[in-house]
């Protein structure tokens, strides 16, 4: 049988100042699949379907929608074209309710006024239509991450969309709110919407895509049906050799304590704690790891580490020195790297260019700053040595940050964190975004550091990645260490169950004394 | 190297000379409506700027002060804050320059500067209370500007009266001779129009905006802060301190141009009824100069003449000079709103690609 193609790209090319970003890309989406885009970091995803979107104009190539050739010079007509995009970045007005978002700009009208009744009824409807389980009335700072992004898939279906366009969509997501939306997926094409998914997860594409296109430095490599591949073919197919996400971890016996964290109590946003007494320590030569499902003090207790966030009582010691409450520089200084957890908030300034950001947290010291001047030949030198170093992929370093692809900008952070040769690694989410072949990089130099005897906090969702890089596993569940654990002696499911099953304990606890 | 041509075709210097453009042909428009013919208004405007040396020297006694206050706007932005209050730390550094210039008396090599830190240390507090309020206690500077900026004139008011009113007049008495910054032979040069130090001292504080922003640590710390407070603290940056030194350093510029209003143009300070306003204009010429200093001194050197020259409009065509105000006004306009730009930029660039793909 013929499927009709809804989204027939070809020949797209798309040039910035010094580099093709899109090269001649041919993509069509058939009508009711899911068709996967995976690539490197750079490799030109999300301008492609910004290109689709009608944020960006092709230099060259054309675009059909339904058979029909389209000029989409911008969102509307995309809409109109019944285009939808879930950005990885959401856009939504934080005050206001979910159903508030999802019909700002196309509000139902009674008269003059908008009919708020209605469209919370049409939310709700389209939300059970296709098993989103929204509340229409919550404020969305209330709702979670996974929710916010079900709003945004809502407000493209509200707006009449049949073509889906996911950009990283599970980048933020735990591991059950990707199941989650791995169905709603399914639930999506079933009722004859088709999708275009952009993901780094090689399971993913196994579970849920009919075709992958792999992407590579702007041009299309292959396009295979997921039925005849299998990850480790794609990888390479992606990266251009073979990727090994095996470890190389010698045994080392871990030394003298760099990091001491005693009874740290830490509020939250609501002003009750977050962290409730948290007690460990991180010695030399060895990656800690904190495993945990989101929200449960991770981000906090980060915050509360690196000078931050104010912690309410405890203590914290770096290499000896009491840094509880000491600002960020002094304890940036004391031999502390951070790679935070949102890059965007923290991480980067993303109007300054890539030579700036990289010397973000050294701007003022030796090779930088000469009689209060900024030496910009030594901040140049530096920042080209890092690019080098760790492969961010960009035009050049006085490109600005918000330039780079999302992977690109984490591998900047990752290398100026590492480069600092810190005594303390604190590595939270490290490799969300980033390509196979980049994961594997940033592995190994994590693993470098705690092999030449420095420590590491690693903070990740991805339990693979907790189990791989980690020495000792630590268990976070309400603001508390439940337990702990080591990779050799347990197993991503059990680690799961631990993480979310204390909470039965507990339960159980409570209902006993009850 | 800068690659002017790039330069040139970004948004940067394209959106501010199309509204610029746009802007006169608005007020012609306007012009016409009101009967009034608007190439013999356009050609009396210039001619009134530059006919005369006298009034070219005018025309720079008025770019000077849109200058320092242009700088102050535009300094505080680049560490995200919105100065509404350079009106009044201009009013305050006249008020300084005033105190130190009557009751003082020195040589004048100790004098004038003397007066001209007075003013600029007097607005620069001004300036610094409103960001010591952010800092601290994260009040918007946007409310306690405003709010200064009437404190300012009635503070000032007061002390004229109080300290160094001149028996029988509205007014201080005049300076010292020592305090002066007029400069004779400049002035014989142009007509003796009243130029005076200022506009060097405008120029140089530019270039020293400049070369603070974007070449000293302390500069990249401000810009950090103005983009990404987040990022900023995360980077191990005092967030607070900037703020109110941003907010300071703002003060001062405005405040030497306030200095500057009374040491080299009007030698006294007079009991005012409303303030001069040109704190206020500060904000356009930043928001026209896109918030660099190059770009504010040429946004200056356009309001500047623009306003001087509406004189020459209403004499010489007897066009009522508030048609400069809608002018300007409007270029604000068009400025504030890119998109309009683009999208008329885009119009001709769209069409043929339509006919591509028909
Ligand atoms: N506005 C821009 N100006 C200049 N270069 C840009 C711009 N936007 C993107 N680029 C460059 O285009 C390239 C591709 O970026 P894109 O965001 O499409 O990558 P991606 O495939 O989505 O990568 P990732 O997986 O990291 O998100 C990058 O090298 C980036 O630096
Ligand atoms: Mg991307």
């Amino acid at each position: 049988m013929q499927q009709t193609k809804v989204v027939d790209m070809r020949g797209i090319t798309k040039r910035f100042p010094g580099i093709t970003v899109n090269d001649g890309i041919d993509l069509s989406l058939l009508q009711g699949e899911v068709h996967a885009i995976l690539g490197e970091n750079g490799a030109g995803k999300s301008t492609l379907m910004n290109i689709l979107f009608g944020l960006y104009q092709p230099d060259e190539g054309e675009i059909r929608i339904h058979g029909k050739p389209a000029l989409i010079d911008n969102p509307n007509t995309a809409i109109r074209l019944g285009i939808g995009m879930v950005h990885q970045h959401f856009k939504l007005v934080q005050p206001f309710t979910v159903a508030e978002n999802i019909i700002l700009g196309s509000e139902p009208r009674r008269g003059f006024s908008i009919s708020y009744r209605e469209a919370v009824r049409r939310v709700e409807d389209l939300s059970r239509q296709y098993g989103l389980n929204v509340d229409p009335n919550a404020r969305i700072e209330e709702i979670s991450v996974g929710m916010q992004q079900r709003v945004e898939i809502l407000k493209t279906l509200y707006r009449g969309a049949d073509i889906l366009v996911f950009d990283e969509p599970t980048a933020v997501l735990t591991p059950d709110e990707i199941e989650e939306l791995l169905d709603i997926m399914r639930s999506l094409v079933r009722q004859g919407k088709s999708i275009l998914l952009i993901t780094h997860k090689l399971k993913e594409i196994m579970e849920i895509a009919d075709r992958v296109t792999v992407i590579r430095r702007g041009k299309v490599i292959g396009n295979v049906a997921k039925a005849e591949t299998n990850p480790s073919q794609l990888a390479e197919m992606m990266v251009g050799r073979s990727v090994s996400m095996a470890i190389d971890k010698k045994p080392i016996e871990p030394g003298k304590p760099v990091l001491q964290v005693e009874r740290l109590v830490v509020k939250g946003r609501e002003g009750a704690p977050a962290v409730n007494g948290i007690s460990f320590t991180v010695r030399e030569g060895e990656v800690v790891g904190i495993a945990g499902v989101d929200g449960n003090g991770q981000s906090e207790l980060i915050q509360a580490l690196t000078g931050l966030r104010k912690a309410e009582s405890g203590e914290v010691r770096l290499m000896g020195a009491d840094i509880t409450n000491a600002a960020p520089r002094a304890i940036s200084e004391t031999g502390m790297g951070h790679i935070p957890e949102d890059r965007h908030k923290h991480g980067l300034v993303l109007d300054f260019s890539l030579r700036e950001n990289m010397a973000l947290r050294t701007y003022d010291k030796k090779p930088f700053k000469r009689y209060g001047l900024l030496d910009y030949a030594a901040i140049d030198k530096h920042a080209q040595e890092l690019v080098e170093q760790f492969d961010v992929r960009c035009p050049d370093i006085y490109t600005q940050a918000r330039a780079l692809s999302g992977g690109n900008q984490q591998k900047a952070i990752i290398a100026r964190e590492i480069e600092k040769g810190p005594e303390l690694l604190i590595a939270a989410q490290p490799t969300r975004g980033l390509d196979v072949g980049a994961i594997e990089y940033i592995h190994r130099r994590i693993v470098e550091q705690r092999n030449k005897g420095k420590g590491v906090l690693l903070v990740s969702y991805e339990l693979d990645e907790i189990l791989s890089l980690s020495d000792r596993v630590l268990i976070i569940f309400d603001g508390q260490i439940i337990g702990e654990t080591r990779p050799e002696e347990t197993n991503d499911r059990e680690l799961g169950l631990r993480m979310a099953g204390s909470r039965l304990d507990k339960d159980a606890e409570r209902s006993h004394a009850g | 190297m800068i690659d002017w041509k790039r330069w040139f075709i970004k948004d940067n210097a394209a959106i501010p000379l199309l509204a610029i453009l746009s802007g006169l042909l608005f007020g012609a428009f306007v012009m016409l409506l009101g009967g009034f013919n608007p190439i013999d208004a356009y050609s009396h405007l210039f001619r009134n700027v530059f006919g005369s040396p006298y009034d070219f020297g005018e025309t720079i006694r008025q770019v000077t002060p849109l200058i320092f206050t242009g700088l102050s706007v535009a300094f505080a932005f680049r560490a995200g804050l919105f100065n509404i209050g350079a009106e009044g730390q201009f009013v305050m550094g006249m008020t300084g320059a005033s105190i130190v210039g009557v009751l003082l008396e020195a040589p004048w090599y100790i004098h004038a500067p003397l007066a001209l830190a007075g003013g600029a240390l007097l607005a620069g507090l001004w300036g610094g209370l409103a960001g010591f309020l952010k800092a601290r206690w994260g009040i918007n500077e946007v409310i306690t500007t405003i709010m200064l900026n009437w404190m300012a004139l009635y503070l000032s008011n007061y002390i004229v009266r109080a300290f160094l009113l001149e028996p029988k007049q509205q007014r201080t008495y005049l300076i010292h001779d020592s305090a002066k910054t007029s400069m004779a032979w400049l002035s014989e040069l142009f007509g003796s129009a009243r130029v005076h130090w200022g506009i060097f001292f405008a120029l140089l504080a530019a270039v020293l905006c400049y070369a603070f922003l974007w070449k000293t640590g302390q500069g990249l710390e401000l810009r950090a802060v103005g983009h990404n407070p987040h990022a900023a603290q995360y980077a191990g940056m005092n967030v607070k301190r900037n703020v109110t030194k941003a907010m300071f350093i703002g003060g001062v510029f405005a405040g030497l141009g306030g200095a500057f209003e009374i040491l080299g143009v009007f030698h006294y300070q007079v009991i005012a009824s409303a303030s001069p306003g040109l704190g206020f204009d500060g904000i356009a010429v930043a928001l026209l100069g896109g918030n660099h200093p190059l770009g504010v001194v040429l946004a200056a050197l356009l309001f500047g003449s623009l306003s001087y020259g509406s004189a020459g409009m209403s004499f010489g065509a007897d066009v009522p000079p508030e048609i400069i105000r809608i002018i300007i006004g409007s270029v604000i306009f068009f400025v504030a709103s890119p998109g309009i730009i683009r999208w008329a930029m885009g119009l001709f660039a769209r069409n043929r690609k339509r006919k591509e793909v028909a």
